[in-house]
């Protein structure tokens, strides 16, 4: 069977700045070495600029695994040290079953429907939001 | 239904690069073989998880990819094998939290649970060999308890 390799490995991830948010798109398939080089490039950016928010965009992306979750996880809570916080927005459905599933839920992360939510979740003050999903602030 | 012939193969995994490729494989095989997309989410997060087993724990090995029948029901069916040091308590290792590779401890458990047919065959020192099937529309049959 003949798949193209359409993916670069170990390809970085692009960091936009969007005021004090960074904005993180991930699309198709993350190799481990993407997902290894999205964690230090985003701990990088939240370091040497002003960002106080992080939105990484999930909703290219068709596999999460337990590999990929622990990394989402461990971004959030590096994040989180160096006083920002973190969105993941876009999960697909599909994605959020097998999560389930899998016995991921991730209770620290903080998710958002798409980015746009996710924009909107930064500009609350900080600890509104805290351990409550975004749909029960009424957003 | 059309069953291409082309999906049953057999794929190395001697690096994280060959996951990328095994995810690949496995997501375009289910999707010809008629998987809804949240049968192939469930299947190629699990082989994700066995194909990441097969190279940290086993020291890397191969997965077989074969298609499978009962009456009208296609499946799909996955085969990692590993000849590294084997899994020396099974019922331990299957349960959720349990972790040597310093992951989340979801490998083995998380990845019986997203599919319909699980079973678990290692030998220490001699190696682990791991075989799940995905049915397209449920399993043709009631499943076992696990």
């Amino acid at each position: 069977m003949t798949c193209p390799r359409t993916e670069v490995i170990g390809a970085h991830v692009p960091v936009l700045t969007l005021g004090d948010v960074l904005l993180v798109t991930v699309q198709g398939d993350l190799d481990d070495q993407t997902a290894e080089y999205l964690r230090q490039d985003i701990t990088r950016a939240v370091a040497e600029t002003t960002a106080t928010g992080v939105v990484i965009d999930v909703s290219g992306v068709e596999v999460v695994d337990s590999f990929l979750g622990r990394v989402l996880a461990d971004i959030a809570a590096t994040v989180k040290l160096l006083a920002a916080r973190t969105v993941v927005a876009g999960i697909r459905p599909a994605v959020a079953i097998t999560l389930v599933e899998l016995g991921l839920t991730l209770p620290g992360l903080c998710t958002a429907l798409h980015v746009e939510q996710a924009l909107r979740l930064l500009r609350e003050p900080s600890g509104t939001h805290r351990g409550a999903h975004p749909r029960q602030g009424g957003v | 239904m059309h069953v291409p012939s082309t999906v049953a193969a057999r794929l190395p995994i001697g690096s994280d690069m060959d996951l990328t490729w095994i995810r690949q494989h496995v997501r375009q095989a289910a999707a010809e073989l008629g998987f809804g997309l949240v049968q192939q989410t469930k299947l190629v997060t699990a082989a994700s998880e066995l194909a990441r087993n097969t190279l940290v724990h086993g020291g890397g090995g191969h997965m077989e990819c074969t298609p499978v029948a009962r009456g009208r029901i296609h499946g799909l069916r996955l085969v990692f094998t590993d000849s590294g040091p084997g899994i020396p308590d099974t019922e331990l290792a299957l349960s959720d939290g349990y972790t040597s590779g310093g992951g989340l401890g979801m490998g083995l458990g998380g990845a019986r649970r997203l599919v319909h047919e699980f079973t678990l065959d290692s030998r220490p020192g001699e190696g682990t060999t791991v075989t799940i099937t995905a049915w397209a529309s449920g399993p043709p049959y009631p499943r076992r308890a696990l």
